[in-house]
């Protein structure tokens, strides 16, 4: 609450204030800070974006680390034993062709931080600690492995290879913590969600700027020139926005080779989405212009010789340029979901890039999810990072305009 | 009305145009062909494709053909309906199309009627309630049915039905019913199972239009009209429903342009995961295929759907308010 007053207190006062020296922005901020929403929507948002940034540190394992010892292992459990922090070893059974694991929490292993681990580079810097793994071998086993009643009896359980045999051989190397699962070939869902953030997280973000560009520049043009190339480029937008946006990025996408080098699909995606979104924006703001247009600093602006280029850039552009923050900013929780459903579909990031939506493909089939449920678990980044945008995007927009209400 | 309506109409016959020569070019215009894969097939059969063969199937699909050649071929038997073969699945696509594109409609329009009907009354009261819990619980609501993408909650939905209710998903009919004839019955038991992906396609639009119901609603309950109408002594019953709901209904049809495009990408992609047998599978598999006329002429129907939606929203507009009409 003492926020809020202090905020409260300092727009009493900038009221008296307003017209002296406070500038259009600052009063933008104060409007923005009261909203406590959007300001929530921020911070988690910038929280997600430094994650993206340090994922290798965060992440146990490289994400595209198989081992066919950890088949769909649920989640791991993680046991306060012995004083500390610990996992168990999982012995890993086939039973009626599923791979199921029982925990020996007989020979716990604590979960270690700041270990060494497998080496990666976070901008260029070469690093190899990371936030927390598991090195220590569990103790020799001491009992043998303990097979089921029920199956010992099942005439099928030979035939079938269930005879509760353990296939995991004894620990040569430290049992594996996997906080949220495992896929299908055993690699980390942890790490694969970290590193998947860091396409998911920008690659709607760049989309969203090109299309900033290249609305901006259209909608100016547009709005500032008038006459046949304002009807073209309108037309030409009505047409776009007339078709329906998923299967016209499915369209373009499709066109994409399937063994395209990942940076270079990464950037095509972004073009692609770019390629729908800047109409809305180019509608914005060619409004916006033509609204400025018939105003009497831009007429003050023509007699005292300016040329146009030089209206458009210092008179026109930064007063549109709040609400082009607005616009973009609502811009891009479309985008990211685009960019998932389109990998979901497999027309957008194929494997081996990670983003969210590749890794929603594994939970495609809805009796893999019913087995397995932990790979639904990307998703939750996916709904939160869009809906902390709308919060942002909101705040924002009544922010944009300071002195309304 | 009459030179508006035809003002539209002409408008909506040269966006077609316009949309059938773009989605041509996009589809077309990539590399490679469907024709390469019908050769692999071809030689996996064990059949021997000479070069002489290659190169009259080519001529006789028009393979090496400038794009303008090829767009008229199209277009020109496209009028009378018939919109080329399908490479892949070996049949012409307009008897593929044909019966997917109106389970299509159909399904995007009671998606629709589902928006509205849920949307109307929970921004109504979301409006009238503003600030209380319920209104708090509703936004946050919103906020997640934007921010879930359909595909997701499709699955969501999908686990839950059959996790918790065991209810079959995934196919349009009950084990007896699948290849029983026409009927009542088939008919209530295919509803049944319809239910579900309508309101998948729904959610997002519910959400949205519940926010603009519940701001158009509250810009209109400020009006002097609805003070005057409080104070002159009608019930609040009456002032809500009949004085400012009317007035802030017509946004509302204004945001039908905006909510079909989400509802026909929604229809896509749902149908996918649940494997329904509309458009979106099939268009997908095109897609992937290279099957160009059958991509290209779902891309253009989807288009159509969705300028004959936005024709019908404009209609409904000017025919709510005079104004319009105007312009």
């Amino acid at each position: 609450m003492a926020t809020v007053e202090a905020v409260a207190a300092s727009q009493a006062s900038a009221s008296t204030r307003i017209a002296e020296d406070v500038s259009q922005w600052t009063l933008m901020r104060w409007r923005f800070a009261r909203n406590r929403l959007s300001l929530f929507g921020l911070v988690v948002l910038v929280l997600l974006y430094v994650v993206a940034a340090i994922a290798p540190f965060l992440a146990p394992y490289p994400y595209n680390a198989i081992d066919t010892e950890y088949i769909h292992t649920p989640p791991t459990p993680v046991r306060f034993l012995n004083g500390q922090l610990s996992i168990c070893p999982l012995t890993q059974f086939m039973r009626d062709f599923q791979w199921e694991y029982t925990e020996d929490c007989d020979r716990a292993v604590p979960i270690e931080f700041m270990v060494k681990g497998h080496p990666y580079t976070i901008f260029g810097v070469p690093f190899e600690t990371h936030l927390f793994g598991v090195t220590q071998l569990p103790p020799p086993r001491t009992t043998p492995v303990k097979k089921t009643e029920a199956k010992a009896n099942d005439p099928l359980a030979a035939f079938m290879g269930s005879s509760g045999e353990s296939t995991t051989a004894d620990a040569t190397q430290p049992p594996r913590v996997f906080l949220l699962g495992s896929d299908i070939q055993g690699r980390d869902m942890l790490s694969r969600i970290l590193e998947g953030s860091r396409i998911s997280l920008t690659i709607g973000l760049v989309g969203v700027a090109l299309s900033v560009v290249l609305g901006a520049i259209l909608g100016t043009a547009s709005g500032y020139l008038g006459g046949l190339f304002d009807d073209l480029v309108q037309r030409f937008i009505e047409i776009i926005q007339s078709m329906p946006t998923l299967p016209l990025w499915a369209a373009i996408a499709a066109a994409l080779p399937p063994t395209m080098p990942v940076p270079q699909r990464y950037f095509l995606i972004t073009i692609i989405l770019s390629f729908v979104s800047w109409t809305g924006l180019a509608r914005q703001v060619r409004g916006k212009v033509m609204g400025y247009s018939s105003l009497d600093y831009i007429a003050a602006a023509r007699l005292a010789g300016c040329s146009h280029l030089r209206i458009i850039l210092t008179h026109m552009l930064p007063n549109a340029s709040s609400h082009i923050i607005v616009v973009s900013t609502l811009a891009v929780p479309s985008a990211i979901l685009g960019e998932t459903a389109l990998s979901f579909l497999g027309l957008g990031m194929l494997p081996p890039a990670v983003s969210w939506g590749v890794l929603l493909r594994d939970a495609q089939q809805i009796q893999s999810v019913l087995l397995h449920p932990w790979l639904l678990i990307p998703a939750l980044p996916i709904i939160i990072t869009v809906t902390c945008y709308q919060f942002l995007g909101d705040g924002l927009r009544d922010a944009a305009d300071p002195y309304s209400g | 009305m009459i030179t508006f309506l035809i003002r539209r109409l002409l408008f909506m016959v040269v966006t077609v145009v316009f949309i059938s020569m773009i989605s041509f070019v996009l589809i077309e215009l990539p590399p490679g062909s469907a024709l390469d894969a019908k050769l692999q097939q071809f030689r996996s059969r064990g059949l021997n494709v000479t070069s002489d063969v290659v190169k009259s199937l080519e001529e006789r699909y028009g393979i090496n053909d400038p794009i303008y050649t090829k767009y008229w071929k199209w277009i020109s038997r496209a009028v009378y309906g018939d919109f080329g073969q399908s490479f892949y699945l070996d049949q012409p696509v307009s008897s593929l199309i044909g019966s997917r594109i109106w389970f299509s409609i159909g399904m995007s329009t009671a998606a629709l009627l589902f928006a509205w009907l849920v949307a109307i009354p929970v921004g109504v009261y979301s409006a009238t309630h503003r600030n209380s819990l319920p209104d708090y619980l509703i936004t946050v609501m919103q906020f997640l049915g934007v921010a879930i993408p359909e595909f997701l909650l499709a699955i969501v939905l999908m686990f839950i039905a059959s996790w918790y209710f065991g209810v079959e998903v995934g196919v349009l009919y009950s084990k007896a019913y699948r290849d029983a004839p026409w009927g009542v019955g088939k008919l209530l038991d295919l509803l049944s199972h319809l239910w579900l992906p309508v309101v998948v396609i729904g959610t997002h639009s519910t959400a949205w239009l519940t926010r603009v119901m519940r701001a158009n609603l509250l810009d209109v309950m400020g009006a002097q009209y609805v003070q005057t109408a409080r104070s002159k002594g009608l019930g609040e019953r009456v002032v809500v429903w009949k004085h400012a709901v009317r007035n802030a209904l017509h946004p509302l049809v204004m945001a039908l342009g905006a909510t079909l495009p989400a509802l026909i990408s929604g229809e896509v992609i749902v149908s996918i995961v649940l494997n329904l047998p509309t458009t979106g599978p099939l268009y997908v598999q095109a897609l992937i295929n290279k099957d160009m006329y059958l991509a290209i002429t779902f891309l253009l129907f989807l288009s159509i759907l969705l300028v004959v939606g936005n024709l019908l929203a404009d209609l409904a507009l000017a025919w709510l308010d005079p104004r319009v009409r105007l312009e």
